[in-house]
């Protein structure tokens, strides 16, 4: 992974120590709130409903071991024991107090981590491929990419104040697992005629209340012109981006309102003037870059091994974590492990101090001390030998950790809701564990299959309802918390919005829909087909039928 | 208010005129309106002239007249209103301004090492103390990641040499 030189400390711990200065200036009430509000923002520092948040950038969700006691660590010293996973690969403290953070940030430091653009209108934390460099489909190691722009967007002095935050995804890999078409910039990388490596650039994607799929505005843009490219699209958005409606402010808002064809002419145009600069990047900073993410050295393993064969054969519980939760690696003989931080009846993407140094030690033991994050909120553990399966999935019990439900209906992404934030019209957790607990029975969930489920609530949609194949989004219906529930969302490659399938239903009733519409999903699939196939091919009307006959 | 001009504290030496003023001799600032309706008195001005423009007017509106300028003052509404970084670089970078590049409006400290290497090279600071909060703001980073208006070498570039 990638490791700081003498100038990314030295940013740092410049950053550190200027925030400081910020913090005891607003301590000593030289700055008002409103002054300090965007200073803490660029730092990952957010007032919430009962207290400060901080959000600690995890970039493109990869952490050392080493990184990993130290989140442990903060929990543990400056905050209530445990720390929360997000969708953007990132961690959050939900109590720590002010004054504390600036040493929070020291000792983030020391592990060659930060808060910087976390928060705010300015480019936020590069998102990626939690199986980048491990898996068997990709072009190229996406974190390269990704380690680029996150220098370049550090303290950019163009893009610190946009009309809104900014998020950039990229996948090096035709299957799309980092939602890529949700996102401000979306990057996949692909190859062109010639078969060099580049990317398709997409933009406008995004989720809230006006979601929308991203345009693509260039099939292939050399490795070459990454970064001016990015520069271009920012200008562009930076200048006329609207800035008079915060719900209009996203660069989703600007490319639907100019039309996409006008928008990648503009963009286009700018690019032109300035690919040629010092933004262009050189090919040995590119391969400065790409020796850190080389593979590292894989012992030769047949492919197959009879004592893990053996062990799915002879327990079934491991068998269905190993189907659910184990992906192919790209070398014969290793495996990527997903650790789910969905237990049933569990707060989705939290995850304890103990928990975390546990994922500390097995990263050490089985999989070359690194972690990823995935923006499913869950943490995946990318070289596990196969032959180490069995254990590592025994230990991963012993601290609640392996519950088998990888893309299963209770792998759910859920928004912090009514009992965090103060902009919810609904609970969103427990609605979370209630389904959950319905379908706690594995089996029957790895009957039902393929299933992402969502849940925001309110419109924001931090909890990605819209993408969901099942979204749930809370709303308010005359003081009295309800639910509205989309079918058909999609976050990947093929990735669509969600329709609405009728009205909302009250917070009782919302897990019994749930259960019926999979219930009308067993009862129409044909052979093999997954749910979304399934809705696909049916349509919403026999959900629609099933869910509202009875009313 | 003080006047932060090349890291120093100085007198300005610029009026600000507003639109229905008359144009008194020597260095002026006027709006983008006043210099668009090309009056005599503009014309016929006897000193150096200097144009404000709002945060929603491009520099590209006066790209053809920059000659006539000694300064382009750029507005920030509000310190989150972040367009003028992006007019302070087409001004130094695509239409070759020489003069001064002057911020003006809510212009905070937290935010002029951003704006120097944007190309701002003027600051209109409401701080009491603006020249030593200019001075400490620009001493608190040293290292940049991506090459600006400025004549700075990010990172990239110093290592490879
Ligand atoms: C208590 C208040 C809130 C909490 C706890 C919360 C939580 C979150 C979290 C954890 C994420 C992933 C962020 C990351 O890792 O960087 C997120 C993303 C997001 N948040 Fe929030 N959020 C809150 C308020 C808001 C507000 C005020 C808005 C908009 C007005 C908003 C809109 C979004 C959107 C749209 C996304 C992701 C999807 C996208 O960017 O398209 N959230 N939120
Ligand atoms: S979706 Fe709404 S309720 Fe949920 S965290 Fe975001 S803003 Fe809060």
């Amino acid at each position: 992974m990638y490791r700081y030189d003498e100038f990314d400390h030295t940013l740092v711990a410049e950053r550190v120590s200027q925030f400081r200065g910020q913090v005891a200036r607003r301590v000593a009430g030289e700055l008002t709130e409103e002054e300090f509000k965007p200073l803490r923002l660029m730092n990952g520092l957010y007032l919430q409903l009962h207290a400060y948040m901080l959000r600690v950038a995890i970039p493109y969700g990869v952490l050392s071991s080493l990184q990993m006691r130290k989140l442990a660590h903060i929990a543990r010293v400056y905050d209530k024991g445990y720390g929360h996973f997000t969708t953007r690969q990132n961690i959050q403290y939900n109590w720590p107090k002010l004054p504390d953070v600036p040493d929070i940030l020291d000792e983030l430091a020391e592990v060659e981590m930060h808060a910087i653009q976390t928060s705010g209108n300015c480019i936020r934390n590069v998102t990626a491929d939690q199986y980048a460099g491990v898996a068997g489909d990709e072009i190229e190691d996406p974190r390269i990419y990704a380690e680029i722009m996150r220098q370049w967007s550090t303290l950019h002095p163009e893009f610190s104040f946009l009309p809104r935050k900014f998020k950039i995804a990229i996948t090096g890999a035709p299957n799309d697992r980092a939602a890529v078409k949700v996102h401000d910039i979306g990057l996949r990388m692909v190859r062109n005629e010639a078969g060099e490596p580049g990317f398709e650039v997409l933009v406008g994607g995004g989720q809230g209340r006006t979601p929308m799929i991203a345009h693509t505005v260039r099939d292939f843009l050399p490795i070459r012109h990454l970064l001016s490219y990015l520069e271009a699209i920012l200008r562009v958005y930076n200048q006329l981006g609207r800035r008079d409606n915060k719900y209009k402010a996203r660069i989703k808002i600007l490319v639907h309102e100019t039309g996409a064809e006008k928008f990648t002419a503009m963009v286009e145009d700018e690019w032109a003037q300035i690919k040629d600069t010092p933004l262009a990047l050189p090919e040995s900073e590119v391969a400065r870059i790409k020796a850190y993410f080389a593979p590292p050295e894989y012992d030769t393993l047949d492919d197959n091994s009879p004592e893990f064969d053996a062990w799915r054969g002879g327990d079934r519980d491991f068998d269905l974590w190993v189907r659910a939760n184990v992906a192919e690696h790209k070398v014969p003989g290793y495996a990527i492990a997903n650790i789910s931080l969905k237990p049933i009846g569990g707060t989705p993407g939290d995850a304890t101090a103990d928990q975390m140094e546990a994922v500390a030690d097995l990263a050490d033991r089985f999989s070359l001390g690194e972690i990823r994050v995935s923006h499913e909120q869950n943490l995946v553990l990318g070289d596990v030998k196969k032959r180490d399966l069995y254990a590592l999935w025994q230990a991963l019990k012993t601290h609640d950790l392996a519950t088998a439900n990888i893309g299963l209906i209770s792998d759910m992404i859920t928004c912090p809701g009514l009992d965090y934030c103060s902009l919810a019209n609904a609970r969103s957790i427990p609605i979370a564990q209630e389904i959950s607990e319905r379908f706690a029975d594995l089996e029957r969930q790895h009957d039902i299959g393929e299933l992402k489920l969502k849940i925001s609530g309110c419109i924001n949609a931090c909890g990605h309802h819209h993408v969901g194949h099942i979204g749930i989004l809370g709303v308010d219906k005359k003081g009295v918390e309800h639910y509205q529930i989309t079918l058909g969302g999609n976050a990947d490659q093929n990735a669509a919005i969600g329709k609405i399938v009728g009205p909302a239903f009250s917070g009782d009733d919302v897990t019994d829909a749930v259960e019926t519409i999979v219930e009308t999903y067993l009862d129409i699939r044909a052979d093999g087909e997954s749910f979304l196939d399934t809705y696909q091919r049916a349509g919403l009307e026999p959900f629609k039928e099933r869910l509202y006959a009875a009313h | 208010m003080p006047l932060i001009k090349d890291g120093e504290l100085i007198d300005d030496p610029w009026l600000r005129v507003a639109d229905d003023q008359d144009l008194p001799d020597g260095p002026v600032i006027v709006s983008l309106e006043r210099w668009q309706a090309a009056g005599d008195d503009v014309a016929a001005h006897n000193g150096p002239l200097g144009v404000v423009l709002a945060s929603d007017q491009s520099p590209d509106l006066i790209g053809d007249d920059l000659g006539r300028f000694d300064l382009v003052a750029l507005d920030f509404p509000a310190f989150t209103d972040g367009r003028a970084y992006s007019y302070a670089r087409l001004l130094r970078e695509r239409l070759g301004f020489k003069g001064e590049v002057r911020a003006v409006g809510n212009v905070l400290r937290d935010q002029v090492a951003f704006m120097v290497r944007c190309g701002f090279d003027a600051f209109d600071m409401a701080d009491v103390n603006a020249a030593e909060a200019f001075r400490q703001a620009l001493a608190e980073v040293s290292v940049t990641y991506q090459p600006a208006g400025d004549a700075r070498r990010p990172a990239m570039a110093l290592r490879q040499s």
